[in-house]
């Protein structure tokens, strides 16, 4: 699987993946998370549990079992974690205990290396029983400004931890122990983000029946107030008078979401009668129609008012496309302003820099190219693994900050 | 001139783990402060990494801290005097620190209008690297060996050997010269790759240059 890789993020990044993998040959390593399948955690995890097998490690990766009580406190605690107050009753933190005390008596936890993904395991640091093993609290949840008293409650478990991982700088927390930063990373040979040739781009274009004739200026979000598709429709008929391009907003079925479903027909009602606004809802399964749209379009918008990290801009990056995108939540470490991208804070900024990289392709060509490069160096997941076992090496070096071996 | 080193240069890579440290900076005056009680793997961060992270651009941003006042506070005067300090010509962070520190206070010296600060969410956040070294399969005897390799090696070694072992003994010399100097006794190695900028390549082309200096020398000893 690793070769498959070589061609992609380059061949020393898999050179220096089997370099750092060889101070590591035969250690145990347990990933510990809540799902097995859906969401960004259980995908990676699919991939890197049989990379780490391919270079000599031991993994493993357990599930946390529990009722719909436990996924409904947890829920809390996410939401929490993310800044909204919750109404959580004792009752609450005592199924949260008795669930994990519950996982603790049939789980084994002797290995060398344990990464904890995310609130729902991290009770299970109770049950450590020697400072030999190394367990890491692995957080993918945005905590810039989390609820206190849920933080409160799981920093008790938190700190007892050798290290915790981080996603972006400012989720960093004034705690003891060390925090790394490990971005989240995009899987370059998932359906999603393939090569794919002009031929079959053209194919599921013309089954979409989305014509290609102008320049398309595409945003791929959900329906969702923050994500701004109205602000996008806005500046976008800004520039209609000076621009020959066409607008593509794709977003899912929102049928069980009713604010969704509101500002689609928001969204519906402004483009009504406007030929160069096409609007799309694509069942959320659509990963390789997603791929070809990013891949035909000439500008790539992600104009969020509110993101965690917006790993959909790597992706887009990623195709070598021009993105233009809310400076917000991790979008700013994945676009420096005007070198790999352009970042924005209104529908005015929005308006000026689409028409700018319409009537400029060549500069646009160029942010594309580097921002392709920036993502190769940094959100692959070649890279994800590579941090993994850097933590895995500075924590077995005693926290040194200068490692040589 | 001896045709094989007795000892083989041994190319090794940086690979660098980032840790945050809680610690953020909203206005210079904070930056500063934060600054000033920063130690080497923070600087290393915000300077080197910074670099290294966007090697395939040119014109290449600068370092962190010019990119941050230059385009998060929008204070451009102080931004491009940060800017301006030139990474890959100290032999020391601490002394790279003390030049950042010196800006710093003479601009807060000289201003008389209040302080700009950035909104919440937009400060600027310190952060540390955990610097690895590790070998690599590349080894170099000669001229030839040497050029092969470089074609090979990845870019956070030639980084490692070109620039960041100025930072340590024999300071302000990088690997490459002082093998070249040591085992052929050859200044003229070391002159064509001291004058080299990381600011004019990106580490791509540096590449390349690197290996034109040598093919060109081996030409010239060829024609002595």
């Amino acid at each position: 699987m690793l070769e498959e890789y070589r061609k992609i993020a380059g061949s020393n990044a898999i050179d220096e993946i089997q370099l750092i993998a060889d101070r590591l040959k035969g250690k145990t390593v347990l990933h510990v998370n809540s799902t097995a399948v859906g969401g960004g955690v259980a995908e990676i995890l699919n991939r890197m549990i049989p990379m780490m097998t391919e270079l000599g490690l031991k993994p493993k990766w357990e599930l946390i079992k529990g009722g719909d009580d436990f996924y409904a406190v947890t829920k809390k605690f996410h939401n929490a974690l993310h800044g909204h107050e919750q109404d959580l009753t004792p009752k609450d933190y005592q199924v949260y205990k008795d669930t994990l005390k519950m996982n603790m008596e049939g789980m084994s936890l002797d290995y060398d290396m344990l990464f904890i993904h995310d609130p729902q395991p991290a009770a299970l640091i109770e049950k450590r029983n020697s400072s030999k093993n190394k367990w890491i609290w692995r957080c993918h949840i945005d905590i810039s400004h989390p609820a206190e008293e849920v933080w409160d409650f799981l920093k008790q478990y938190v700190l007892k931890h050798d290290a915790m991982i981080i996603s972006a700088p400012n989720f960093s927390q004034k705690i003891p122990i060390p925090q790394m930063l490990v971005p989240p990373s995009i899987d370059p040979l998932s359906d999603k983000n393939k090569e794919l040739s002009d031929e079959e781009v053209k194919k599921i274009m013309a089954r979409l029946q989305i014509p290609t004739d102008k320049p398309l200026i595409t945003q791929v979000s959900r329906f969702d107030r923050l994500k701004d598709p109205v602000g996008v429709l806005e500046a976008f008929k800004k520039i209609q008078h000076y621009v020959t391009a066409r607008l593509l907003l794709v977003g899912g079925p929102a049928d069980d979401d009713p604010e969704g479903a509101a500002v689609l027909a928001e969204v519906r009602q402004m483009a009504d009668g406007n030929p160069d606004i096409i609007i799309l809802c694509l069942p959320p399964t659509s990963n390789i129609e997603i791929n070809a749209i990013q891949r035909a379009s000439s500008v790539i918008l992600q104009k969020s008012l509110k993101e965690g990290f917006g790993l959909t801009v790597s992706e887009a990056l990623w195709k070598g496309k021009p993105v233009i995108a809310g400076a917000v939540g991790g979008i700013p470490l994945q676009i420096t302003h005007k070198y790999s991208g352009i970042l924005v804070r209104s529908i005015d900024g929005t308006a000026y820099w689409m028409k700018r990289l319409v009537h400029e392709p060549e500069y646009a060509r160029r942010l594309g190219e580097n921002g392709r490069e920036h993502v190769r160096e940094n959100f692959l997941l070649t890279r994800h693994l590579r941090d993994y076992l850097l933590i895995c090496l500075y924590l077995e070096s005693g926290k040194e900050t200068f490692i040589r071996l | 001139m001896k045709l094989k080193a007795s000892e083989p240069f041994k190319f090794r890579t940086r690979l660098t783990l980032v840790q945050a440290t809680g610690r953020k900076a909203g206005n210079i005056m904070e930056l500063l402060e934060g600054i000033r009680e920063s130690d080497d793997s923070i600087i290393y961060h915000h300077t080197h990494r910074f670099l290294k992270q966007f090697h395939f651009l040119v014109p290449e941003p600068a370092n962190d801290f010019a990119y941050w006042v230059n385009n998060i506070l929008q204070e451009e005067k102080l931004g491009e005097e940060l800017a301006s300090v030139e990474i890959v010509r100290f032999n020391s962070l601490e002394a790279i620190k003390r030049a950042f520190v010196e800006i710093l206070e003479r601009h807060l010296k000289q201003v008389s209008e209040p302080m700009r600060a950035v909104s919440s969410g937009k400060e600027f956040h310190f952060l540390r690297s955990i610097r690895f070294s590790i070998p690599t399969s590349h080894q170099a005897r000669d001229y030839a060996e040497f050029i092969e390799c470089l074609r090979n090696v990845s870019v956070s070694t030639l980084y490692l050997h070109v620039f960041e072992a100025r930072l340590r003994p024999p300071y302000g010399v990088d690997d490459f010269s002082n093998w070249f100097l040591k085992q052929f006794n050859d200044a003229e190695i070391q002159k064509a790759i001291s004058r080299l900028d990381p600011y004019s390549y990106t580490l791509e082309g540096l590449r390349r240059r690197i290996i034109r200096i040598l093919e060109q020398r081996i030409q010239e000893m060829k024609n002595a």
